[in-house]
Parts: C-alpha cells; structure tokens; sequence
C-alpha cells in the first residue's frame, strides 16, 4: 500500500481513489469485501430507460441539464443487458406488465426497482380494469417514491435511499443462499 | 352551410333513417337508422355544398336501460373548407350490434372503429382489420358498456396471471440479499 | 453483380417497442422490412390504456379535472382548459374576462413546454443531443413558472368549471414576462443549431411527406396538418377563451414533411410568446371566478371558510356534483400543442357525465404512422415517430 500521497482522496472508510486516475486503494485490512463491492455498485447504478407515462417526463427531467443525474454516477442505459436498476415511472397496466416483467428478467443480477409515482405504488386513482394496482405485484421494489408525478428531488431523494440500501449489504456476490 | 340546413335536406331525402334532428347550444345532430349510413356519409362527404371532408371523432355510447336501441356510434364531421359541423348519432341494437364501416370515405375512422368495436363490441362490416386495440386481444368483454364493473370482473385476465405466476417462481432465482 | 442476384433476401421482422428510447412512451411497432425498406408497419398501443373514459363516468364533473391531467402529460394545463370549456358549454356557463386570459396566458406556456419537450426528443432521436440539453433548460423555466401559480409542476389541474382556482400573482407575471422577452434569443440558439445542420436536413426534408387531402382524410390535426399547408387552427375557426382577443399568426407549411412540421412548431413557439406577452399586457381586472352560475361553479374559500351556505353548496358540488346538470350533448375541442384535443360529453342531468369521449390527436397521428412509413427507409420511421408528436397517455387514454 503506498502511503498517503497527497491527491488521494477517502471516499469511504477503507477505500481511496485518486481522482482522474482509475486506481482505487483499498486497505483490506479495515474493510470487508463486501464494502467495496458495495460502494462501486452504488455510486454507478445505471437504469435501464424505461418511461412509461407522466413520471417519464420527471425522469427524463432529472436527468437533464437542470438536475442532472450524473453527478450520481447514473447512466441511463437503452438496453436492460446493460443496466442493474430499473425506475418503473409510470401506470403499469395489464396490458403492459408481462414487458415490465421481461424487461426486468433480462437484467443481470444485482439488479434493483424503483417504483416512481403513486401509479407504480399503488395504483394511485386508476382502480379500472385495465391498471395494476401497483407494480409490485409482481416485481420486488426496493424503494418507493409517492407523488404524482413524484419532483425530481423526491426521485433523487429515492435513488440515495437506494444508495443507502446498497451500501448495507451482505454477501450479495452470489446466487447460493 | 348551416348545418341546420343540411340536416333538414337529409331528412327530406332520407325520410325513413332520420328519426329526428336536435339543435343543442348551437350544434346540430342528426338521429340515424343504420340502413343506409354509408350512402348518406358518402353524401355528406362528396357533396360540394356540404363538403363534410373531415371526420373529428368517432365513437360509441352504451345507453343501458335508457334508450332503445342500445348503443349509438356517433359521428362528428367538419368541412375544412366550409366551416360547419354536423353530428350524427347511429342507432344500434343490442341484439344485431354490427353497423357498415366509413373508413372507405374517411381512412382516419380506422382506428377510431377498432376502438369502438373493443370497448362496445360494436361490429364495423367491411373493415380492413378489425381487431381489438387497446386491449389485449384475448381480453374478454367490453370495458366501456355500462354493465362491465369499473374496477374489472373477478376473475383476472389470464396474461397477466400468467405474470403473476412468473413472478413467484423466478423468485428462487434472486440473488440473496441479506442486510447487516 | 452476378453474385448480388444469388443473394438470397427475406422479409424481417423487426419489434420495436414498447421499451424503446425512441418511440416516446410504450408505442409498439412490428416492422417488415426488406433490407433497410420498411414493407409494412403495423403500430400497436394500449399499454397505457388506463380506463380513464370509464373512470370519468363514476366521478362528478369536478373531479374529472385530475384525470385530464394525466391524458396528455406533457401539457396538463391545455387538458384541463378543454375540458372545462366543453363542460361550460354543456352548462352555459360564462367565464369571466380575466380567467379567460389567464387560461390562454397558461395555454400558452403549456403549449410551450410542450413544444420544447418535442424538440428536445425530436431531435434527441435524430442524434441531435445538444438541442435535449438546451430545450429543458427553458422547460424548467415554464415548469418554475406553473409552480409558482399552481404549486405543481407537471399535472397542474389549475382551471376550473367557470374560471380559475387561484388568481396570478405579481410575482409570477413579472417571471412570466421576464420569460417571454428572452426566450425568443433561446429560440434563436435552437436554430443555430439545427436550422440549416446538414445531418438535421437530410433526415428531415422530403422524409413522411403525406399531401393535404390524406392528411385531411386521415383525421390529422395541429402541427402535423399545418406542415402539410392546411389552414386549420381551432384557436382561429372556433375561437375559445381570449383567443380572438389576441394576435397571432398561425404558420402553414407546404410539403408536409418532418422538415416542415419542424419550421411550424418552432414558429409557433414564438407566436406563443407573442400571446404570452398580449396576454399579459392587457390583463384585465375582475372576477377569476364566473359569478352569475353558483350552481355549477366552486364557490370562493373564504366564503366557504364563513358562510354556511356556501359551505353547504361546496359540500354538494365536490361530493355529488352539481344536480341540475342540463341534458344533451356536446363536443368542444380546442388547440392542444398535439392537435385537436376534443372533449365529446353525454349528460344524463346527474352529477356525473353519461359519457365522456376524448378524442385524441395522438390517436389518430400513430395510426397513419403506417402510412408514413410504408416504402421508406427504417431510420425514416424515428423521424416520423418523433415529427406526429405523440403522447402515449393521450392516445391509449
């Protein structure tokens, strides 16, 4: 381990980056793998773009000039293969659920959901024949975002409670229970 | 053209189908029999003093327990160059709901009649696809006739009980993710 | 030579959507293409289809404003103003000159934001990214504006039966102003960008070119009828609110392509503008709320808050609507930023409407995508997605 030069910069307790440069130092003898590979996978989610209806317009104007989601290290990414989180932003409807799904099944592990909107949650106002009375019904989401359509600061405020769920995990390297 | 004008001239000319005409904050609708709606829309579209070139909407009422007939596919025609406006209400029964498709004088009627014909079940003869379109097509019933519950029937649609189902056994293949 | 005749070709078939970054929502499309030629398209929706024609049927004529704002999310406030207008109709209502240029004023911003949306994606999907980038800039600023009038940003639900819920502020018609004097500079700097861009010609001129008779046939309506050098304009033929108090000029193409429809909307944000500004300038002062109609329209909250009828009447309206709703039938449309956004209602004299038909022009424009696409090129059929300007929550409804 070299010691301390001057451009290295904590990030975490345990990991140091020199900025610029794609060196990260790890003092393994104070941190757990598990710290590691956490922080790396937090600080570059990349969700797959997938607008449904009204929050796909907040999405899209978070990661805008004005918000501007990669400061967060997020990426939208058009393919699924690529991406590890997906924001279900909008009414999921029967009609739309078994491509939710697939879109979803096609991510590789570890993968993440965000439910944005009161749509996604619960329903919200659309208790009709034709609207999933909240996507996880049939997908596992991670955090919630109420609002309708929820602000971009609510939807940052979700990807950093996100964050957070990440950076708690366990032995999430595996598929083995 | 008033349209006013144009209704009386198809009531003189089509005395058997117009049941009557209404005249309600300043628009004017015409009641229909079926028989004969194609020739009366190739009428309105192909004559140059009405000139009815424009098809705003089309679309189907359910009036259970209100009117007989049941249904209605109403009409509502504008002439680009003339500037008037003309509805045209449709009657049809519950027990024959099939009615002659426009969409040979206005191509937009297209999907305005797959539409109707999935949320009515209203039959367009001589259309060139009709299939249900914003439903899935092995949806059962139709969802806009008043006797279809609002929040769905009991049971569910098979699609996306199949999704249900997917979702319980892929679950096996998660990832754990235990939580310090 | 000899060799390309023995190559064997075959039709593909191609999906695209409802997960893709370009068609704008969950539009599907199974594409036949015979190398790069598209041989038949066939567009599918519904996967929106939220239910909200039936939905609206169970609710009293109030509480259907919320829901109009999520058909066309892009620009809620036109939503609601056509709306409202057809129920104003259907009961007689007359609306007060004041809330009647506050509606064109938000109309208008709206139709803006609307047209800086399709611009940024427009030309997002022709590969065109720094436009996206300085579109939503100026978008924020619109969705600051609505903010600070409605406290929402996207679905406002500001207009109400017979007026406006809140009166506008000094402060939001200083911004509102401050807006409309610079933004004719950011419509400048689009321009430069992308007006006479070689890459931006070659996809847009001469691509989905429909004549005005099939466009005309075809049901199509806003921009996408005016590219084809169709004069009709619902703010001009059936003049609603203070539009025929205001100067605008509606702009006509004349060959019907992207590249035209494009010209169109850009002029047309500078004529908003324009509006915006008359709009504000001649203010006037008075009611936001039309007075002669108490038993259709809210009453205001601080009589609410100390009369005991009013209280009563508020009561009755919210919960079951008003009960001397007139009989018949009417369809009111209006200028939506897509096209001719129509509002058909059936009452039975409830407090509910019998039926409510929203004629979408989104619905109409995806389906005569295949009639813009069919024999052209496959890279054609983004442009042509993104030139129709469609909202899938308008059009699945």
């Amino acid at each position: 381990m070299v010691d301390s030069p001057v451009s290295l910069v904590d990030v975490e307790e345990g990991i140091k980056v020199i900025p610029g440069a794609d060196v990260i130092i790890a003092q393994l003898e104070k941190l757990q793998l598990d710290k590691l590979i956490n922080w790396g996978r937090k600080s570059s989610l990349w969700p797959v773009t997938f607008g449904l209806a009204c929050c796909a317009i907040e999405m899209m104007a978070t990661g805008a000039s004005h918000y501007d989601l990669d400061r967060f290290g997020i990426i939208f990414r058009a393919s699924p293969r690529q991406a590890d989180c997906m924001i279900v932003a909008g009414t999921v409807t029967k009609k739309m659920a078994p491509v939710v799904r697939k879109v979803y099944d096609q991510m590789p592990e570890p993968r993440y959901v965000i439910a944005m909107g009161s749509c996604a949650c619960t329903g919200n106002v659309y208790r009709t024949y034709s609207v999933v009375q909240g996507c996880d019904t049939f997908l596992p989401v991670d955090v919630y975002i109420p609002g309708c359509p929820p602000r971009p600061e609510a939807l940052m405020h979700g990807i950093i409670k996100l964050q957070e769920l990440i950076s708690k995990e366990r032995m999430r390297w595996t598929p083995l229970k | 053209m008033d349209p006013l004008e144009i209704a009386v001239g198809l009531k003189e000319r089509f005395a058997d189908d117009v049941l009557h005409i209404s005249n309600f904050r300043g628009q004017v609708g015409v009641y229909l029999k079926k028989p004969h709606l194609v020739e009366i829309a190739r009428l309105l579209h192909d004559t140059p003093e009405y000139c009815l070139d424009y098809l705003k909407d089309l679309c189907g009422v359910d009036y259970m327990d209100i009117k007989m007939p049941r249904f209605e596919v109403v009409y509502h025609l504008y002439s680009m160059q003339h500037g008037h406006m003309l509805r045209l209400n449709v009657q049809v029964s519950e027990h024959s709901p099939d009615i002659d498709s426009v969409v040979d004088i206005w191509a937009g009627a297209n999907w305005h009649e797959r539409e109707c014909y999935d949320m009515y079940g209203i039959v367009f003869n001589n259309h060139p696809d009709l299939r249900r379109i914003l439903m899935p097509e092995d949806w059962e019933g139709h969802p806009q006739r008043k006797d279809y519950p609002t929040a769905g029937p009991e049971e569910e649609w098979r699609g996306f009980k199949e999704v249900e189902r997917k979702a319980e056994e892929f679950k096996k293949y998660q990832w754990n993710r235990k939580k310090t | 030579m000899e060799q390309e005749k023995d190559l064997k070709t075959r039709e593909l078939v191609i999906n695209m959507g409802p997960q893709h970054p370009s068609t704008h929502g969950v539009l599907r499309l199974k594409l036949n293409v015979d190398g790069e030629t598209v041989v038949k398209c066939t567009p599918y929706v519904g996967y929106l289809h939220r239910g909200t024609e039936k939905l609206a049927e169970t609710m009293t004529y109030i509480q259907v404003i919320p829901l109009t704002d999520r058909l066309d999310y892009i620009s809620s406030m036109t939503n609601n103003v056509g709306y409202c207008l057809a129920v104003e109709r259907l009961f007689d209502i007359n609306v007060p000159l004041r809330a009647k240029y506050i509606r064109t004023l938000v109309s208008e911003l709206s139709r803006m934001s609307s047209h800086l949306l399709w611009l940024a994606t427009h030309a997002l999907d022709i590969g065109a990214m720094t436009v996206f980038l300085y579109a939503f800039r100026e978008r924020e600023g619109i969705l600051d504006l609505f903010e600070t009038l409605t406290g929402a940003r996207l679905t406002v639900s500001y207009p109400r039966i017979g007026g406006v819920k809140r009166d506008v502020t000094q402060e939001f018609i200083d911004k509102t102003y401050a807006f409309a004097e610079d933004f004719p500079q950011r419509i400048q700097e689009y321009e430069t960008l992308i007006d006479v861009n070689r890459i931006w010609l070659k996809r847009t001129l001469g691509v989905g070119a429909i004549s005005a008779e099939d466009a005309i046939n075809w049901g199509f309506s806003g921009a996408t009828l005016r590219g084809c050098g169709v004069n009709y304009d619902v703010r001009k033929r059936f003049p609603y609110d203070a539009y025929d108090l205001v100067e605008f000029d509606v702009p006509v193409g004349k060959n019907g392509d992207v590249y035209d429809r494009y010209l169109c909307r850009v002029e047309e944000l500078r004529q908003s503008t324009r509006i915006v500004k008359q709009c504000i300038e001649a203010l006037p002062r008075g009611p936001i709320m039309a007075p002669d109609a108490p038993k259709f329209t809210l009453p205001a909250k601080d009589k609410v808050l100390g009369d005991m009828e009013s209280l009563i009447h508020h009561f009755m309206l919210i919960t079951k609507g008003p009960m001397t709703a007139p009989k018949g039938e009417i369809y009111v449309a209006i200028e939506a930023p897509k096209g001719e956004l129509g509002f058909y209602i059936v009452s039975d004299g409830t407090g509910k409407p019998y039926r409510m038909r929203i004629r979408s022009p989104s619905f109409v424009h995806v389906s005569a995508l295949p009639r813009l696409c069919e024999g052209r090129l496959l890279a054609d059929v983004v442009a042509n997605i993104g030139t129709i300007d469609v909202v899938l929550g308008e059009c699945d409804r």
